[in-house]
């Protein structure tokens, strides 16, 4: 059976991945609506930007994050001015890195299922007497359902198998920042296959069960009426 | 001030629109035009869809935009139809047709069920969008847009991506508005037929421009309109049902200046109506024709000519009593009687299309 540690690894694991998932939501949200709606220069770059983790090697990533939440960075030197100390080796270090890590499994599915809805839409509703805050709750948000479901669900998984960027950012503490990855890593490391059989099997269940629910549920596309 | 004062420019690259329009406030002025004439885009400017970077409407005394106002178009009184239904596929009918009713102001709301029954989608109530015709989501769409109560209905070839029979199927609809709207309806267009039967007053446009506008019977009895309309060129007469020859499945309908006998239809003596006479219908005679055919032959003078788009033709403007008819002749015919302006001459006409 799991050990206790184990459960206490896939708890903070489903915690972080929550939180992370929910913050990505309020952020991505509006960066994705950006991204789909906006005719600026820089809107290349930006995304750019939010696809970065996609290719970076999440040593890269964590050990920028490292350095600008440490001590002497400016997110450190921001959160040690406000009392909060500095963020490595935290769980809340662990979510900041972990939005960054899947920002682009939220927006990029958020940015396609905006830029599918059109322009249409939108005019249609603004000659129905409704403002742009409006059309975004009552058009956008509704026709863009199966986007945000897919983007949840990406979010939530890609931030349980993050393994690189929670050791450079979280290390190995238990019940702080030992999620399930890092448990297997340790099993392996201690010579521990059983224990790390049992928990790998969770983690590959998890992840089938999760892109099954994806491929199944996801609706055909609509036709336009 | 009951009035739709316009005036837009716009330029961008391969296309500009500049017009200067006084549009009535009442009735169904048609924006009538080819494609890539600007119809559609002045129809945006209107609604505030599109924003001309020099423009200014004022509608019916309020100002909707000069250099100073912008008023964006979830805060103008308007309902607009786009070419496809663009119904929401998430609401069923009933839910489109309250998304703009809840939102709109109390004052100036038709009823819903005004626009229900206006379009009789009664029954499709409980409906998804994409379980109805094309027919079907088109009128939704229309009685959405009423449904808000709006002080000026906008149509963007609400027919366009119909097919005949479904156009068919709208077309009594939209005459029931034309009768029973107090609301003025702009109504773009590219189909001569459509204008005809539905509008009061035409703006024709071209390259961005407004080349004729004013009443439709006027305007279009006009022969050196710039727009080539082909086989369409002809007038529109307003008319009554005058007699009824059972006998011969016939009927007579009267308008300023003459009458005519067409096909019988199920109409009351008294009806009004509308009839179209094409100028490919309309030949001429000097002398009084002996036996024909046609039934239809009436005196007439002749009051200006213009070419044609053939070389070969021309445009025959002619007066009945009050009315005018457009004749298509050839200049050699032309030639051979000798017609000129005053001439006294006798028109013939093949074939009238009644619109109800």
């Amino acid at each position: 059976m799991l050990t206790e540690t184990d459960l206490q690894a896939i708890w903070l694991t489903v915690r972080l991945a929550g939180i992370t998932t929910l913050i990505l939501l309020l952020i991505g949200t509006p960066v994705a609506w950006w991204l789909a709606r906006s005719r600026a220069w820089w809107k290349g770059p930006v995304g750019a930007v939010v696809a970065l983790p996609l290719v970076l090697p999440p040593s890269v990533l964590g050990f920028y994050l490292l350095l600008a939440m440490g001590p002497h960075g400016p997110v450190g030197q921001f959160t040690q001015s406000l009392g909060l100390g500095t963020l490595p080796f935290t769980f809340w270090g662990l979510v900041v890195a972990s939005v960054f890590y899947s920002l682009p499994f939220m927006v990029q599915p958020l940015q396609n299922a905006f830029e599918a809805i059109g322009e249409r839409p939108l005019e249609v509703a603004a000659t129905l007497r409704a403002s742009p805050f409006d059309t975004f709750f009552s058009v956008v948000l509704p026709l863009a359902r199966p986007g945000f479901i897919t983007a949840g669900i990406l979010t939530f998984a890609h931030t349980v198998g993050e393994f690189g960027v929670v050791l450079m950012i979280g290390g190995n503490i238990p019940g702080v920042t030992r999620v399930a990855s890092v448990q297997i890593y340790d099993h392996v490391e201690a010579m521990e296959y059983a224990d790390a059989h049992r928990l790998a099997a969770v983690m590959l269940v998890f992840s089938f069960a999760v892109l099954l629910a994806l491929y199944a549920w996801r609706p055909n596309p609509k036709k336009g009426a | 001030m009951s009035t739709i004062d316009a005036r837009f420019k716009l330029d961008w690259p391969g296309f500009s629109l500049d017009v200067d329009l006084i549009l009535p406030g009442r009735g169904v002025s048609a924006l009538f035009g080819h494609s890539g004439s600007g119809k559609t885009t002045l129809l945006r400017c209107l609604a505030g869809l599109e924003r001309a970077a020099h423009g200014r409407l004022c509608f019916k005394g309020e100002i909707w935009q000069d250099e100073h106002h912008w008023l964006p178009t979830h805060r103008r009184p308007l309902g607009y139809v786009f070419q496809e239904a663009s119904l929401f596929p998430h609401l069923s009918v009933l839910g489109n047709l309250d998304f703009g009713r809840k939102r709109a102001s109390t004052v100036n709301r038709i009823a819903l069920e005004q626009a229900i029954e206006l379009l009789g989608i009664g029954h499709l109530l409980q409906r998804k969008p994409d379980g109805l015709s094309g027919g079907e989501r088109q009128r939704v769409a229309i009685a959405r847009a009423l449904a808000a109560g709006p002080q000026i209905l906008l149509m963007d070839e609400p027919l366009a991506a119909l097919d005949l029979k479904r156009k068919q199927e709208i077309l009594p609809y939209l005459e029931r508005l034309h009768d029973q709207l107090e609301i003025p309806v702009i109504y773009v267009s590219h189909a001569p037929d459509e204008v005809a039967r539905l509008a009061d007053h035409i703006v024709a446009l071209d390259g961005g421009r407004v080349v004729a506008a004013g009443p439709l019977a006027e305007t279009l009895a006009r022969i050196d309109l710039p727009i080539r309309l082909g086989e369409d060129v002809g007038v529109v007469l307003d008319a009554s049902v005058d007699e009824i020859d059972a006998d011969w499945q016939l009927m007579r309908v009267a308008f300023a200046g003459g009458s005519l006998w067409t096909r019988q239809r199920d109409l009351p003596p008294g009806r009004r109506v509308r009839v179209r006479v094409l100028a490919r219908d309309v030949s001429l005679a000097i002398d009084e024709p002996g036996r024909s055919s046609i039934q239809n032959v009436l005196p007439a003078r002749v009051e200006a000519i213009a070419a044609d788009e053939h070389p070969g033709l021309l445009l025959v403007r002619v007066t009945v009593g009050a009315s005018r008819l457009v004749a298509r002749v050839t200049r050699r015919s032309a030639d051979q009687l000798g017609i000129a302006p005053g001439s006294a001459v006798h028109v013939q006409v093949k074939s009238v299309a009644l619109m109800e």
